[in-house]
């Protein structure tokens, strides 16, 4: 038995050491480096213990900026991106001919580098010398007036965030979900049929809550998604986000860390903090109130 | 309410081969009485199933009408049609309770036939009443036991008071014990409240026992339709006589020759009218009588006793099956190590079927 055990200690042994060096270690380095008032890079020093650092982010404007940034980001894109999915996975459950290509196409978005799309998005929206983009073309013809979506007006850059946003995490919420309508017993389907249900009665009172562990899972993990939103930013606005205004935490976090005006470890630990407490918070508000409306079978 | 279908057909994209039609339905033609208890027979893979969704709308026929009483349904789509339908594996709605999955169908009612709450409420009591599962109204159906569970499923088919109930299999996925219970259970239902309900089953016991006509299906096509006690002392063709009855009817190669009947050497029964030909002999196990002297000789194999009656296992050179199976009172006794065994045949327990087409004749 005891011998058994060695063996399953050393079988685990690799992982955890793997995790105890890039997990558990810079946890616990986080939490320490959050405490430390003006640590100093250079020498490795600090004046004191406290939560000064909280106070200094929290009443950075940039820091509100990038907070601001998220929570929208946030608000819009996870109701509607799941939204969306859900009707298009309904639409694709409920078409024979052409599924499978749709399936695929729906899907690419998935697959595609988030810099190419970015790129992509670069065209559609960005106004250069050249050109306004093909989407202020659009919205000449329509005899609207041209709008800057890369530099202009903050309305105009959060809207193409949140599309492009919304866009890159359908696809894998599209397939999620698809599987799980596929996963429902047709009979339910028949039998709702024939007690006279009408489609939208179906939907609500046994389609939903069927698949509704599904959209709860993505719903979480949606917020998870979009409250570490960075990378989308960058593709779309470039390194130097604060200066653009469309900054986010985990943004923040990384300037303060590498970032021109970075090298304080200090805010940028107190920042990730404060994020991981936001993130939690909301993810246990979503817990408590769902566990009345999700039904597990 | 009677249930009339005319020249239904339903032919299917065959699901396996492209451009392959497969045609489950072939031609039925059938009048269902008023208020009767009918059982839908035959192997798995007949069309029984196909016959049901067609009856139920939820598929269209390919060709044919389907009429209740004198209107014409075939074009109403299955929530129009008034029927209630118990699926084999129940298809309760597992997010909800035993009343509210009872009380569905009631909460899709519109314009004048809406209900309220209170009698919603009172509705789905008296319905649960009937199926003795009244105290059971808040649980879900996981906390339910699979024949409680198919209570609720009948009680869920029956509360809008449906012209006709058509049950899937709705024995098959019970215990045996229970199986039993619920198939009385099933008829006295039927008798309280009078629907004309079809059910299907792949198991003749069970059709037989409970129905009171049977159809017998095969390859899409009704072979016969009667009285459980008819079709089985008539059966219309070999399939028939196989399918019902166990233990099964002993087939034998045989032939008629100047009014008699020889299987192998033997002239076993006289047929009186007959006139020669080869034919598919069929003697049910209760057909054949012990008798030192008979005409039909079989070679013993062994004895098993059942108490109230013995079963003969023996062997023939001209059976088509395995053996042969006779049931006989335990008044006959056996010798151990007897080696041959010799019966008389009861005339009316013995059928004759065409060697090409299997008719009987």
């Amino acid at each position: 038995m005891k011998k058994n055990n060695l063996k399953a200690w050393l079988y685990l042994l690799p992982a955890i050491l793997f995790l105890g060096v890039f997990m558990v270690y810079p946890l616990i380095d986080v939490c320490v480096y959050s405490v430390e008032e003006n640590y100093n890079f250079a020498s490795q020093s600090f004046t004191g213990v406290g939560l000064g650092n909280f106070r200094f982010v929290l009443s950075d404007p940039y820091f509100v900026q990038a907070l601001k940034n998220t929570f929208l980001i946030v608000a819009i894109t996870v109701p509607l991106s799941t939204g969306f999915a859900l009707l298009i996975s309904l639409g694709l459950s409920s078409i024979k001919t052409l599924r499978n290509a749709f399936q695929t196409i729906y899907f690419l978005p998935y697959v595609t580098n988030t810099l190419a799309v970015g790129l992509v998005f670069m065209i559609l929206f960005k106004k250069t010398a050249y050109s306004d983009g093909m989407v202020n073309l659009l919205i000449n013809k329509l005899g609207g007036s041209s709008v800057d979506f890369i530099d202009g007006p903050y309305w105009a850059k959060m809207f193409v965030m949140c599309f492009y946003t919304i866009w890159i995490v359908m696809p894998f919420k599209i397939l999620i979900l698809t599987s799980a309508l596929a996963s429902v017993n047709q009979d339910y389907y028949k039998a709702a049929k024939v007690d006279g249900a009408t489609n939208g009665r179906i939907f609500r009172k046994i389609t939903l809550p069927m698949i509704s562990p599904t959209v709860f899972y993505l719903i979480i993990t949606g917020f998870i998604g979009a409250f570490k939103a960075y990378s989308d930013e960058v593709a779309l606005f470039g390194t130097n986000l604060n200066a653009a205004g469309m900054n986010t935490i985990v943004g923040y976090v990384y300037d303060m860390l590498y970032g021109d005006s970075g090298g304080y470890p200090s805010y940028a630990a107190a920042a990730a903090l404060i994020l991981f407490a936001i993130v939690f918070t909301i993810t246990y508000i979503n817990l408590t109130f769902s566990k009345n409306k999700v039904q597990y079978m | 309410m009677k249930v009339v279908l005319q020249n239904l057909t339903k032919r299917f994209q065959s699901r396996h081969k492209k451009g392959e039609i497969v045609t489950a339905v072939n031609n039925f033609n059938f009048e269902i009485p008023d208020g009767q208890l009918i059982g839908l027979l035959g192997p798995s893979g007949c069309g029984k199933s196909t016959t049901l969704n067609l009856i139920s709308g939820l598929e269209t026929p390919t060709e044919g009408r389907i009429f209740f009483g004198d209107e014409d349904v075939t074009e109403l789509p299955p929530e129009e049609r008034g029927v209630g339908l118990v699926f084999q594996n129940y298809a309760l709605y597992p997010h909800l309770t035993v009343e509210e999955n009872i009380i569905f169908p009631l909460q899709n009612l519109k314009g004048d036939k809406k209900m309220t709450k209170e009698a919603m409420h009172q509705k789905a009591v008296e319905t649960a009443k009937l199926v003795q599962i009244d105290s059971l109204m808040e649980r879900k159906p996981k906390e339910l036991s699979g024949g409680q569970q198919q209570r609720v499923a009948i009680a869920r088919a029956l509360v809008k008071i449906p012209r006709v109930l058509l049950l899937d299999e709705p024995l098959s996925n019970l215990d045996a014990r229970l199986r039993l219970q619920t198939r009385e259970e099933l008829r006295r239902i039927q008798r309280e409240t009078g629907v004309t309900t079809i059910f299907v089953t792949h198991d003749q016991e069970e059709a037989m026992s409970i129905s009171d006509l049977i159809i017998v299906m095969k390859d899409g096509a009704v072979h016969q339709i009667g009285k459980p006690q008819d079709v089985y002392d008539e059966p219309a063709n070999l399939f028939v006589a196989q399918f019902l009855g166990t233990p099964q009817i002993n087939v034998f190669s045989g032939e008629v020759r100047g009014e008699k009947l020889y299987i192998g050497e033997e002239a076993v029964l006289d047929v009186p009218g007959r006139e020669d030909r080869e034919v598919w002999v069929g003697i049910r196990p209760e057909g054949f009588i012990p008798d030192g002297n008979g005409p039909f000789t079989c070679n013993m194999d062994r004895v098993e006793v059942m108490g109230r009656d013995v079963s003969v296992v023996s062997t023939h050179p001209k059976m088509t099956g395995r053996c042969v199976r006779s049931i006989v009172s335990s008044e006959n006794r056996f010798e151990p190590g007897q080696k041959t065994v010799r019966f008389r045949l009861k005339p009316y327990k013995v059928f004759l079927f065409d060697r090409e087409s299997e008719e009987r004749v």
